[in-house]
């Protein structure tokens, strides 16, 4: 069943902040998301090293290594919950019996935790999207959908007590269209191709995490809006076009909340904070203490609405101080005693509008998670039910505010962007206005690039 | 204006509207039309009039002043002039650059970054044979097999797949111990490269197209 959002859940800027969403989510060990405190999601991966069935024993004792040393640090510091993200790798979905071992392994260690020291967790499990494998891919049936939903089910079996993944329908699309800068590409694959998808993976998705009582977190556009990002930040696509992809990214991932997603969102969906404002579910997010994973133009500012604070993924070596999964959430956990000390001392506001001004100016990306632009942008949305007008609305609204920010010099932009930024407004202007134009501009434009059924269209 | 500038600045020909300012004049397409007419021999179209304009916007591209988008927009446009050049490439009196055989280790889907280096070694002038995401060592071996002089790259973006690269060399040496092989991604890094004994590790494809171009044996 799809709910709409009509209108926005946090109307007003000074309620868009960090700790504190106005759906809480309560979910594993007594952990309650949204209600005051910022919580650390500690995450991880492996080393370099092959995985299979010769050296299994080695990758399960890692997974034992992480859960000792980061919950002995969680304790230590006394930190007031964790959510522990196991974020599997392509093998571990591919044969999904060995992410569900995984998922036990850890999810035994919180459970001992939570009796030991009362302290509330929980497990977030996400799963990989193999569906990726096929060019162009079918979506919607095949061996790779198969084995994915496999893998959501056993993850829930054996314990997790959120699930996520990062999906990637309408990316075969976006990543072209990216590459050439083309805005009605762009919104045509997200608003049209990744929302379609969306729907059709969330209800299925949500249907699994109901029978097994597991909690529906939600998805990002990490392979849309972070590679855009992370392409700026080689400099080889404007950082305004960055923007206004992470702008348009935002009605696909809010689709998962339309069809029953709850929260917490994922860390790396960086379009958190409109889903927050429109739907008012709790949001994870990374910056500056994810910098072990990815650099980004965004530390600061991304922690001024979150409620879990990640550090994305860190491999599991040695460091002077001790393993790096300790050490970063030795990190995050400073990090939210600072966020939940700014709350507990009535200092929540100065604290975050510090986080946003810190980033603003450096930035078109940052400037799309400042809470009025942010507000700005998720109204533009809220105001239709038609994900392609969202789409659409969503990159307008993100340029409008671009330009003010520009015309009233907050936002400086490099002058290798200046050629790029006199094109928008024409790019912008042929952006088809209706869904069944867009829908004919990536038949005849991507011709062969998608598979027009794997979208029902 | 010559051919080297019309390629950099993607005018494709006299109808094209982009770039705005040389609406209605000529592009590519009939500065090369001209000089086939005008006897001039096809290498030298090729390696003084084309090849300078990709090599300028690349070289603009690695010094962060124009997007990968611009690249594009001049590949398309050398793209049209090379159609024209066809015959003399099947004929033999022009010769490619080479080959590079490009893909992204077993196991690992990310493929953007593999895609750019495509894009930036095609606009260097390089035919890439891009054998996808999650290839074989098996693979990387039949490609260099059907074109000996290939030149192999290899991404890997996964801690746990970046290791297949070392199998991948060491089956591509036993194959051909002269295969040049080169990796790139995420996780990896020279000593990396050094460890496994590939050739170069480029943290972009500028690096590589550059190391490239210093090579003797090459043409342009
Ligand atoms: C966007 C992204 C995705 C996108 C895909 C993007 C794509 N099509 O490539 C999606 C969402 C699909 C995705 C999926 C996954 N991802 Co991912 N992804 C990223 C992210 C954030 C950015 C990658 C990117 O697009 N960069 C931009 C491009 C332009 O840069 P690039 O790829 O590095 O390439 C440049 C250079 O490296 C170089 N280069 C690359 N290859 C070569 C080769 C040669 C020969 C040369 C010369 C140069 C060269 O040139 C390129 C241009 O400059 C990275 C973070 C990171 N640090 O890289 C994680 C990251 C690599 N992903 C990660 C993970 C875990 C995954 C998943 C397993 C997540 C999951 N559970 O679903 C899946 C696995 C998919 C699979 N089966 O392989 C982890 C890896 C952890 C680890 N153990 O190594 C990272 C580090 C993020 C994290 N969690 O910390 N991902």
């Amino acid at each position: 069943m799809t709910k709409y959002f009509g209108s926005l859940a946090i109307k007003h800027p000074d309620d868009l902040i960090f700790g504190y969403a106005p759906k809480p989510v309560s979910c594993g060990q007594g952990l309650t998301i949204g209600v005051g405190q910022v919580f650390p999601e500690i995450n991880f991966t492996l080393p370099p090293m092959l995985i299979n069935e010769s050296n299994w024993n080695e990758v399960l004792s890692h997974y034992h290594n992480i859960c000792e040393n980061v919950l002995a640090r969680a304790e230590k510091l006394r930190v007031p919950g964790i959510v522990m993200e196991f974020e599997h790798l392509p093998p571990m979905s591919m044969k999904p019996e060995l992410g569900a071992e995984i998922t036990s392994l850890i999810k035994n260690y919180l459970l001992e935790f939570y009796r030991r020291t009362g302290i509330p967790n929980a497990l977030r499990v996400t799963v990989v999207d193999l569906r990726d494998a096929d060019h162009p891919p079918l979506l919607r049936s095949g061996q790779r959908w198969e084995q994915t939903r496999e893998a959501f089910i056993l993850s829930a079996v054996a314990g997790a007590d959120i699930l996520s993944i990062e999906s990637v329908g309408g990316k075969e699309v976006h990543d072209q269209a990216l590459m050439y800068s083309d805005l009605s590409g762009i919104v045509a694959s997200l608003g049209i191709l990744a929302c379609r998808d969306m729907g059709w993976l969330w209800d299925e998705i949500v249907d699994i995490c109901k029978e097994y009582d597991v909690v529906p977190g939600g998805d990002t556009a990490c392979g849309f809006s972070n590679t855009a990002m992370q392409m700026a930040g080689q400099g080889l696509l404007p950082a305004t076009l960055s923007a206004l992809v992470r702008a348009a990214s935002a009605p696909r991932s809010l689709v998962a909340y339309e069809h029953g997603a709850i929260g917490p969102s994922k860390d790396c969906a960086y379009e958190g904070p409109i889903i927050k404002a429109i739907t008012g579910v709790p949001i994870s997010m990374e910056g500056k203490s994810s910098c072990c994973a990815h650099f980004s133009p965004l530390g600061n500012i991304a922690g001024a609405m979150a409620d879990l604070w990640s550090n994305e993924s860190v491999q599991n070596i040695k460091l002077l101080s001790g393993t790096a999964p300790e050490a970063f959430l030795e990190l995050l956990a400073y990090d939210c005693r600072l966020f939940n000390i700014a709350e507990n001392k009535n200092e929540s506001r100065m604290y975050r509008d510090l986080l946003v001004r810190s980033d603003l100016e450096q930035s078109p990306e940052a400037l799309m998670l400042e809470p009025q632009t942010v507000l700005r942008i998720a109204r533009s949305i809220a105001q239709c039910p038609n994900p392609y007008t969202q789409t659409r609305n969503a990159i307008f609204t993100a340029f409008k505010s671009l330009q003010d920010a520009v015309d009233s010099n907050q936002l400086k932009l490099p002058s290798r962007e200046q050629t790029w930024w006199s094109k928008i407004p024409g790019l912008l202007a042929q952006i088809p206005e209706n869904e069944n134009e867009a829908i004919e501009y990536l038949i005849t434009t991507y011709h062969g690039v998608f598979n027009p059924q794997a979208y029902g269209l | 204006m010559d051919l080297a500038r019309l390629v950099e600045l993607g005018k494709i020909d006299k109808n094209t509207p982009h770039p705005p300012a040389l609406i209605g004049q000529d592009g590519v397409l009939e500065l090369t039309q001209l000089a086939i007419k005008k006897e001039i021999k096809a290498q030298i179209i090729l390696n003084e009039g084309l090849m300078p304009g990709m090599h300028a916007i690349g070289e603009k591209l690695s010094r962060g002043e124009v997007f990968i988008t611009d690249m594009l927009i001049a590949a398309r446009a050398m793209n049209v002039a090379l159609g024209q050049l066809k015959p003399f490439f099947l004929s033999g009196e022009i010769q490619a650059k080479g080959t590079i055989v490009l893909g992204t280790v077993k196991g690992d889907l990310h493929d953007i970054g593999k895609n750019l280096v495509k894009m930036i070694m095609e606009g260097d002038g390089w035919e890439v044979k891009d054998l996808g995401t999650d290839v074989s060592e098996e693979q990387f071996v039949e490609a260099v097999n059907n074109s000996t002089d290939a030149i192999v790259g290899i991404s890997a973006l996964l801690t746990t797949t970046m290791l297949h690269m070392g199998s991948a060399v060491q089956r591509l040496r036993e194959n051909n111990p002269n295969t040049k092989i080169y990796i790139g991604g995420a996780p990896v890094s020279q000593s990396f490269c050094e460890e496994i004994g590939a050739d170069g590790y480029f943290s972009n494809p500028h690096g590589l197209a550059r190391e490239l171009r210093k090579a003797p044996k090459l043409l342009i």
